[in-house]
């Protein structure tokens, strides 16, 4: 691999950028791997990244049945926080938090993490008291956190409306400095990158349709590019989790919907950091570009077709300029929907399955790309030991039938 | 957005309903004698299929009555809507999820579906 830097820069500004190096190598699947990772999005890059740095473990192959980045690591709306209220979900995100800080350098590829902070908007007496309880949380967990008054959110952003006269008055919020934003399309590559220089094969346009067993042993996966031996499978399939868990007869809590986002056209620099409200449900943030990046909530039924109904666009474009009244005759570019992997209590599923060798990692529903690195990290750990690290142990399948549910459903300010 | 046929009031649009989820899930008789497992199954295991689905809705803002749809979950067209208690037009399918496609020759029982497609 080459590396990026300001002298390869130069080098390759002497041949006019046309020698640059592929990012990743496109191999035809082997017959045989270690490990194969069904499913190239940001998590499954990420697993397959972990698993050769930090076990050692190469001879991996990612399978993607589309194209890198084209599901949902690039269809979201790229923010990433940590300030969630239950200690396992914390701990968690905060993992995946610490891998952010560091993971530009960890990549050598920019994924543009910047750090410009979260908040959560509360517009009624219980969501400041929620408010307040979760920021105690997670300063307890070591996470940073910060209650605002109203008058402090209009000094942080000037545009936003905070009229006490308002249908849903802006009574504070939430702020987490640490969080931020980073660019999701740069996200993937860097980890297929990344994974690719320490020799795991990528393949794309490589659909899995089956999943073969001897016994309750797993020994590979059928794939329109025929069979492909394993000694573990990985599956890291998002909104297709249930299709592939049926292929071993596996039955999940997860029910797939569209969850829908949209881009205005670029203006000038008006909003600095995030925003988000779970009481009128809207978020939105402005890229580098100058766009405005709006996310939507997902449809009632489920759907597998990529796109959602125009009533959601219209209810979170509704909550937005509630928020922002200025934003009223700005035009909206691009409106785009994801299928999301949605779980009853709003938390992820990591770990292993009744299948030996298959394991399982699915059901981060609307909130996923923010906790690509950790999900990578832990699931690469549980593939590579075959055991649950302690940071998702509790995130197993069993517990919908314990019935310790880790329930974040609006427990962290907004579930996404 | 679809065009729901509510079978009491007919087409309507979607914003009047409400997706109540998978259909045709029968709650345990026998409560307890349910192994943890079984409570588990009944509780959040879902079929989430690629293709047909079977699925709740009510008519939130008109009659408020429940009924069932049968709806491809990639192309969301409707192909049926049957009240509850009524057998679903093709019976009830396999238990779990799959890429089960659906019957689209079939003319649609539960009236036509022009507008259904998001």
């Amino acid at each position: 691999m080459n590396r990026y830097s300001i002298w390869s820069l130069v080098r390759n500004a002497r041949s006019h950028h046309e020698q640059w190096q592929a990012a990743w190598r496109s191999p035809d699947p082997k017959r045989e791997y270690d490990v194969v990772i069904v499913g190239g999005g940001g998590h499954g890059l990420a697993t397959a990244y972990y698993l050769a740095k930090e076990h050692g473990i190469t001879n991996v192959a990612v399978l993607e049945k589309g194209w890198i980045g084209g599901g949902n690591t690039g269809r979201n709306t790229t923010i990433v926080r940590s300030n969630y209220l239950w200690d396992e979900a914390t701990h968690l995100y905060e993992k995946s938090m610490k891998l952010w800080e560091g993971l530009s350098q960890d990549l050598n590829f920019n994924v543009m993490f910047s750090q410009r902070g979260v908040l959560n908007l509360g517009h009624t007496l219980q969501d400041m008291r929620d408010i307040a309880r979760r920021v105690n949380a997670n300063r307890l967990n070591g996470v940073d956190g910060e209650v605002l008054t109203a008058a402090q959110v209009k000094a942080m952003v000037p545009i936003i409306n905070t009229a006490p006269d308002a249908r849903y008055p802006i009574l504070g919020a939430s702020l987490q400095r640490r969080a931020g934003v980073a660019r999701h399309d740069a996200v993937a590559w860097g980890y297929a990158r990344g994974a690719d220089a320490r020799g795991i094969d990528i393949v794309q346009n490589c659909e899995v349709t089956g999943i073969r067993r001897d016994g309750a042993q797993v020994v590979g996966v059928e794939t329109n590019r025929g069979f492909v031996k394993a000694k573990k499978v990985g599956v890291v399939a998002a909104g297709h989790s249930s299709v592939l868990a049926a292929m071993v007869d596996l039955r999940l809590p997860i029910e797939s919907h569209p969850l829908q986002a949209l881009v205005s056209e670029p203006i000038k620099r008006v909003l600095d950091t995030v925003v988000m409200s779970n009481a009128v449900h809207g978020y939105i943030s402005q890229s580098d570009k100058g766009d405005l990046v709006i996310g939507a909530g997902i449809d009632a039924y489920t759907g597998y077709g990529q796109r959602g109904s125009f009533s959601i666009i219209e209810g979170t474009l509704a909550a937005i300029l509630e928020l922002f009244p200025t934003f009223s005759r700005v035009r909206m570019n691009r409106q785009w929907g994801g299928i999301v992997d949605v779980c009853p209590d709003a938390c992820p599923i990591i770990g292993l399955t009744p299948v030996r060798g298959l394991y399982l990692n699915c059901g981060w529903g609307t909130g996923g790309f923010k906790a690509t690195p950790g999900s990578g990290w832990v699931f690469a750990h549980t593939i590579a030991q075959d055991r649950p690290h302690e940071l998702n142990a509790a995130f197993s399948l069993d517990r919908f039938f314990t019935g310790r549910l880790i329930d974040e459903h609006g427990a962290a300010a907004v579930a996404h | 957005m679809l065009l729901i046929h509510c079978p009491w009031c007919g087409p309507r649009e979607q914003t009047e309903f409400s997706c109540g989820g998978e259909a045709h899930i029968v709650r345990p008789v026998d409560t307890d004698a349910l192994t943890d497992e079984q409570w588990g199954d009944y509780l959040f295991m879902r079929k989430n299929p690629r293709g047909r689905h079977l699925e709740q809705w009510v008519h939130t803002y008109g009659c408020r009555r429940w009924f069932n749809v049968e709806r491809d979950t990639v192309t969301y067209r409707i192909t049926a809507v049957y009240k509850p208690g009524d057998e679903p037009p093709r019976g009830v399918g396999p238990a779990s999820a799959g890429r089960e496609a659906a019957n689209r020759d079939q003319p649609p029982e539960g009236g036509p579906t022009r507008g259904s497609d998001g």
